[in-house]
């Protein structure tokens, strides 16, 4: 027992939707257009799902909403809203409750129409009245303080920071779905405006609009609905605060218990991951990821993304979509990591796709630098 | 077996203490230990047995930002502040530029007055 039913379940839906600006659409429109094409990559209907796992930005029972919208009657409606990584949060339950037989076909979807819409980004916590006063600029001045304390400890640079931004924007090139186009160098990332020290506007993720959706299913059942279903191997979570002040060490997120727990479920290492797609909402995010899924050692996650090795043409693929950084990102991002590691390693990636790809590592963040979700997927060889 | 909540309102009895100018910490009598934010259990072991002590007002910067505004308006700063009691607030360090505050800085607080509430910040040590 190691806590969670390696390779029992399997994403056989993945899709996006309505990246970049679509005005004239709520977040729940968004949220159903990407599902409807999660759904018909699977090959099944609304009608056929029974558990949905949602959270919208606008929306509190936005479960309730969904079903109803699409005519879906679940046997498990889940809300939970753990931050931008609610919907690895959602996979780990789907696959409990698939694999103990209490619901056959899992939706997990998300949408947000915050560009065209709120225009900026929305945080869902109020104002806290101990940190309120002090007027940080959430949720940028969370991470700000994090890369500061990581520059201090380790020495890590700016331009190291800036050298995460330029990968996402190398992958971004090769996305046609992304929002952020054109090059990028180290010097434009370091010149650009900086919104809380030390970190610039292209340290930030964009703010954009757009919607995600997957559909999970037992193993047993993956088959009837694509040739390529991609397992899930582990799916393990780890919360150490909320609040940036209440962390215990801005050096270490807690993304160093879920990382090891998912990499033992799934009986892989780091080594064996072909691609990493993490929740990049500010450069500072994929150093401590690296480190803290045992990537790199302690301290060294700054060199990793040095000398374009996570880049395209790297020896470690990370975000291959652009992420968060350049790609898309709707107020939460976390459903765009796994849709973007079933797309690898399903082998549909296009001129982003990593060749060969079988074992992918999806990473949500939630909060500041607070809830963490590690989820590995993998192709049927590797079961 | 009694059981006694601690009975602490704890944003209301922080607040009251700021007003006349007192930066006060809820302490766990059994622990020991000193909590911020104030609460009405210690976090982990759920103690109610809460006091209210007086910080010593002793602390030093743990991680520091400078947020930047429209210029001329200058950046301000927002750090993070570990007190010698061992808990650790939000709070930010006047008297100098906001790009100045250095980590590890040794820093005192100050109740001060935002537009009519009491605050703690921090001064240089």
């Amino acid at each position: 027992m190691n806590g969670f039913p390696r390779g029992k379940t399997a994403i056989t839906g993945a899709a996006t939707f309505g990246i970049g600006r679509n005005p004239g659409l709520s977040s729940m429109d968004i949220a159903v257009n990407a599902s409807i094409r999660a759904l018909r990559d699977a090959g099944i209907t609304p009608g056929d799902v029974d558990a949905l796992f949602i959270c919208l930005p606008d929306n509190f029972l936005s479960g309730l909403t969904f079903a109803e919208y699409l005519g879906i009657q679940p046997k498990i409606t889940e809300n939970n809203r753990t931050g931008g990584s609610a919907f690895l949060t959602h996979l780990q339950s789907a696959c409990l409750a698939l694999d103990a037989g209490l619901c056959d076909v899992a939706l997990i979807a998300y949408g947000s129409n915050q560009l065209s819409g709120a225009g900026k980004l929305v945080t869902p916590s109020g104002a806290d009245p101990y940190e309120g006063p002090y007027r940080p600029r959430l949720p940028v001045s969370a991470y700000a303080l994090a890369a500061a304390r990581h520059m201090h400890e380790y020495g890590t640079t700016a331009e190291q920071l800036a050298e995460v931004a330029v990968s996402a924007r190398q992958w971004a090139n090769l996305n046609p779905d992304a929002h952020m186009q054109g090059e990028l160098t180290v010097d434009d990332v370091l010149q650009a405006r900086r919104v809380s020290t030390p970190l610039g506007v292209r340290d930030c993720c964009l703010v954009t609009d757009g919607g995600a959706a997957i559909v999970v299913t037992r193993a047993d059942r993956a088959k009837d609905h694509t040739s390529k279903p991609a397992y899930v191997l582990g799916a393990a979570a780890a919360t150490f605060h909320h609040n940036i002040s209440q962390m215990p060490d801005l050096t270490v997120t807690a993304a160093s218990e879920s990382g090891p727990a998912a990499f033992a479920q799934a009986g892989v290492g780091t080594k064996d991951i072909d691609v990493v797609e993490l929740y990049d909402a500010f450069t500072i995010n994929p150093v401590l990821f690296m480190e803290d899924l045992g990537f790199c050692a302690k301290g060294e996650g700054g060199a990793f993304f040095e000398n374009g090795h996570t880049a395209p043409g790297g020896a470690q693929p990370v975000n291959t979509n652009g992420g968060g950084l350049s790609c898309v990102h709707p107020g939460m991002y976390g459903l765009f990591t796994l849709v973007e590691a079933v797309q690898q390693i399903t082998g549909v990636a296009g001129a982003r796709q990593v060749e060969g790809a079988k074992l992918a590592l999806a990473h949500g963040s939630g909060g500041y630098l607070s809830s963490q979700v590690t989820a590995i997927l993998g192709t049927e060889e590797t079961l | 077996m009694t059981e006694e909540l601690s009975g602490i309102r704890p944003e209301q009895e922080y607040r009251a203490h700021l007003a006349e100018g007192r930066f006060m910490l809820l302490r766990s009598r059994s622990s020991g230990r000193c909590m911020f934010y104030p609460r009405v259990a210690e976090p982990v072991t759920g103690n109610t047995d809460l006091e209210w002590v007086a910080a010593s007002g002793r602390g030093t910067v743990y991680s520091t930002t400078a947020i930047g505004q429209r210029p001329p308006t200058p950046s301000y700063n927002v750090a993070l502040i570990d007190l010698e009691e061992g808990p650790r607030m939000m709070s930010r360090v006047e008297g100098l530029a906001a790009e100045d505050v250095q980590i590890g800085m040794a820093v005192q607080a100050r109740v001060a007055d935002e537009d009519g509430t009491p605050i703690v910040v921090f001064d240089p040590a």
